[in-house]
């Protein structure tokens, strides 16, 4: 029998990144809030030392700072007529548990979603007609627009002092950022990154190609910045050691870096550690959140009333969390009905690797966001006419490490061992470098999350199940994108390169990015989605879900900063508009 | 071995042998300030013993044999032998990381499809143990008394391929998996840090040029092509610092 705890004003489930800021945000509005953490206490000095961090076995191949399957996986299929089972090890995403959750160890990539995104079907049918957007594309339009957003946006790069170059500010173009992205009202809080070698020959080749490259926006600072709550990042030392790993400079943007020196302070925000949170309790009109239950580190039950639920635990726990608490209606495949678990998806990520003979690169001088990037060949920044796909994704040259377990570079035909692979390996180590697509995925009838019917968790609730491949788009952009990472590799004049698309099929194996998409997602009217455009649940007024699961495709970029952009403009309505007159703020 | 200076159980625990300072009453429940107390990381815990802890007499020969061939002695350097790689795996086997213990074990166990990853009902350490043994047996069939340490060079890289293939059926054994566990496995041992008992001496490192665990690298990033001139160092600093063994 769950023990019943008093009440608080607000209960954010899990605090990571989205829980960071709604706490941040909430507090300031005055209310009580209590963060629900199923992981440990994480900090700089005493977790993320510079003593101690730069250590690839423990991190990255033993995942000290990712969550376990061993408590809590998903099933796994390819499609519905292939049995799910679990994903036993972690592989192809790396989710993070404990305080700061997976913004700890991300790269730093930081995009907006282009305009195009948040209105992707009226726009597309717009420009190229229903032939374009075949029945199985199940792509919406967002409920919110760039321009909405734009202001939160520009209120995250402040917090996180992200560095870079703007490339349009106000409707004038500005020269060396992006052409292509939406207008910002302000520059970057800081400059750019200074580029090593192989990003800067990259960027060299793009533009002889006529290509318009430009730095990656970093949330590895290019300077020491003080953010607007009075926090102090330092300055980046391209150690390598930046995705997958915690920063022990202070100088990755996470939670621990620009929000909880603030934020632990506050008398109103109170965080418990080893709980995990494992349903949302409904009163009997299944209209309003009343509490979570969730088990201690001893397995004991408290059941913890709350007046306002956020959901800040990560897109496969939070749609999990809203499946296993029975609060929506699951999507069936087969007859398009339901919302609760559609529009999954990924991103698609082939590469090509660059090998040269006389240019030393040094690879172990990077960061997780030292890059150039090229948009030209993402969103609808190009003509799509007679291609059979829609959207597209970017091209980076990035130099984020050399840590020589996870460094692979030899060439095509190499063995994968012995006296010939040890040559190569050692041949190509400090002259080789890969560019890669952060390419797009679109949504798919086919492609979906529900629960499995056979494995389960610690708890005994059922996993996860997910369905998903690459489909008919994903693969055709693709191709034409490699056509492009060829175009510019060759221009770089190479010793030789390698190809490495993905596919054909989805394979849950080998790392590809922790950027899983959809499942509660966002839009204009509760027949289509989960959310409403505040991240407001339909059903359900006084729960809030953050995270990616509210994207209803995956555009070509990171998915962070579009997160957080979500996150402070509902935020926003929570403290200016439902705090007033609580209820639903969108009528059906 | 879990080192008792772990934060993370002295929290749980509420008490510690190591800090005079009294735990808070609710460990787990943080208000109005950054935990911290002195004195506390969660630093890594180094291999202690020179000794193998779980591998039999009759696995380390398998492995020390496997793994050279993964990675020879050559020209370039030391193979995966002279650099202490068994070594490495065995005290990997005998942790957590041997039981599989962060890992989703339960079952039912299907053998699933390429793309749905790993499926095995054996960790690693089980893994080792069921392959090793139905290996050298495989051996042993064909040329009496022999194992696979027994055999020469060409004939144990033929093995090995086949396992990696996926062609070489056992009994028992998912030969596949297991090359491709001993291969990453191997890898780990060359190129980690040397606390975890293997990359003797940094050779792993200094064969290909990588500086280790160094942490500032600002002075390098306009020096276009040219190549660094630093040795590498680990996380217990480098040869050169420590006067006595």
């Amino acid at each position: 029998m769950a023990r019943k705890l008093p009440s608080t004003d607000v209960v954010l489930v899990g605090f990571g990144w989205t829980g960071a800021i709604m706490g941040q945000q909430l507090t300031d509005a005055g209310l009580d809030v209590l963060a629900i953490e199923r992981g440990s206490w994480r900090d700089t000095p005493t977790d993320f030392a510079p003593t101690f961090i730069q250590d690839e076995l423990r991190y990255r191949y033993r995942g000290h700072l990712f969550e376990e399957t061993a408590r809590e996986t998903v099933t796994f299929r390819n499609s519905a007529d292939q049995e799910a089972l679990p994903m036993r090890k972690l592989g192809s995403f790396l989710p993070g548990t404990g305080v700061g959750g997976s913004i700890v160890h991300w790269n730093g990539q930081t995009f907006r979603f282009l305009p195009y995104d948040f209105e992707i079907r009226t726009q597309t049918l717009a420009r190229y007609g229903q032939t374009m957007v075949p029945d199985d594309l199940t792509i919406q339009d967002w409920g919110v627009t760039y321009d909405e957003l734009e202001p939160y946006f520009t209120e995250f790069e402040a917090l996180t002092g992200i560095s870079g170059q703007a490339g349009n500010i106000n409707g004038q173009k500005q020269p060396g950022g992006n052409p292509f992205e939406g207008k910002r009202s302000k520059p970057y809080p800081t400059p750019p990154m200074k580029q090593t070698y192989g990003p800067t020959l990259f960027a060299q080749a793009a533009k002889a190609e006529g290509m318009s490259p430009f730095p990656c926006p970093s949330a590895n600072m290019s300077q020491a910045y003080t953010n607007p709550l009075g926090v102090t990042l330092g300055p980046c030392t391209y150690c390598g050691f930046c995705e997958k790993f915690a920063c022990g400079n202070y100088s990755k943007a996470s939670a621990q870096t620009t929000i909880i020196p603030v934020l632990m302070k506050k008398k109103n925000f109170t965080l418990r550690t080893e709980c995990d949170v494992i349903k949302i309790n409904l009163d009997s009109t299944g209209k309003r959140a009343v509490s979570v239950t969730y088990v201690d580190a001893q397995g004991e039950e408290y059941e913890q009333p709350a007046d306002l639920i956020v959901v800040c635990s990560y897109i496969t726990h939070n749609v999990h969390l809203l499946m296993t608490s029975g609060i929506g209606t699951q999507y069936d495949p087969q007859t398009g009905k339901g919302t609760l678990g559609k529009n999954y998806c990924y991103q698609l990520t082939p590469s090509v690797d660059v090998f040269f003979d006389d240019k030393i690169l040094n690879p172990f001088v990077g960061a997780g966001a030292l890059g150039m990037i090229v948009d030209d060949w993402n969103g609808d920044n190009f003509d799509h006419t007679g291609l059979g796909f829609i959207h597209g994704g970017y091209i980076g040259g990035y130099m984020t490490t050399g840590r020589p377990i996870e460094t692979e570079m030899v060439p095509e035909g190499t063995p994968k061992w012995g006296k010939k692979w040890k040559q190569a390996f050692v041949k190509n180590y400090l002259t080789s470098m890969a560019l890669a697509l952060m390419g797009s995925t679109m949504p798919n009838r086919a492609n979906y999350l529900d629960l499995d019917p056979t494995y389960r968790d610690v708890y005994g609730n059922p996993l996860m199940r997910m369905t998903y491949d690459f489909k008919q788009n994903d693969l055709k952009m693709q191709d034409f994108a490699m056509g492009k990472m060829t175009q510019i590799a060759q221009a770089m004049k190479p010793r030789e390169i390698k190809k490495s698309p993905r596919g054909p099929h989805y394979d849950i194996d080998p790392y590809q990015s922790t950027h899983n998409t959809g499942g509660a997602i966002m839009g204009a009217n509760p027949q289509e989605s989960v959310l409403n455009r505040y991240l407001q649940h339909w059903d359900v007024p006084n729960l809030f879900v953050m995270g990616a699961g509210a994207f209803p495709h995956n555009s070509g970029y990171n998915p962070t900063e579009t997160v957080s952009a979500l996150a402070l403009w509902s935020a926003n309505a929570i403290r200016n508009t439902y705090l007033k007159n609580p209820g639903p703020l969108v009528q059906a | 071995m879990k080192s008792h200076l772990n934060r993370r159980s002295f929290l749980i625990a509420g008490a510690s042998a190591s800090v005079a300072v009294a735990a808070p009453a609710q460990a787990r429940e943080i208000q109005g300030q950054e935990p911290w107390q002195p004195h506390q990381a969660d630093a890594p815990d180094p291999v202690q013993s020179p000794n193998y802890l779980s591998f039999t007499a009759g696995e380390v020969a398998f492995v020390e044999a496997a793994t050279e061939r993964l990675i020879p002695a050559d020209d370039l350097g030391p193979g995966a032998k002279a650099c202490n790689v068994p070594l490495f795996i065995d005290h990997q086997l005998a942790g957590a990381y041997g039981r599989g213990q962060s890992w989703y074990m339960q079952g039912p166990w299907k053998k699933g499809e390429k793309t749905q990853g790993f499926q095995s009902r054996l960790g690693p350490a089980d893994m080792y143990r069921a392959a090793i043994k139905a290996i050298d047996a495989h051996v042993s069939g064909k040329e009496v008394g022999k194992k696979f340490s027994d055999l020469a060079g060409d004939a144990q890289d033929a093995l090995l391929s086949d396992m990696e293939k996926g062609t070489l059926t056992l009994d028992g054994v998912d030969t596949a998996a297991f090359f491709k566990l001993l291969l990453q496995n191997t890898k780990e041992g060359m190129f980690s840090d040397p606390i975890y008992g293997g990359n003797k001496d940094m050779a792993g490192w200094k064969m290909i040029g990588f500086p280790g665990a160094r942490y500032d690298y600002r002075d390098w990033v306009d020096k276009h092509g040219q190549k660094y001139n630093l040795p590498p160092i680990g996380l217990k600093g480098g040869p050169g610092w420590n006067q006595k063994t």
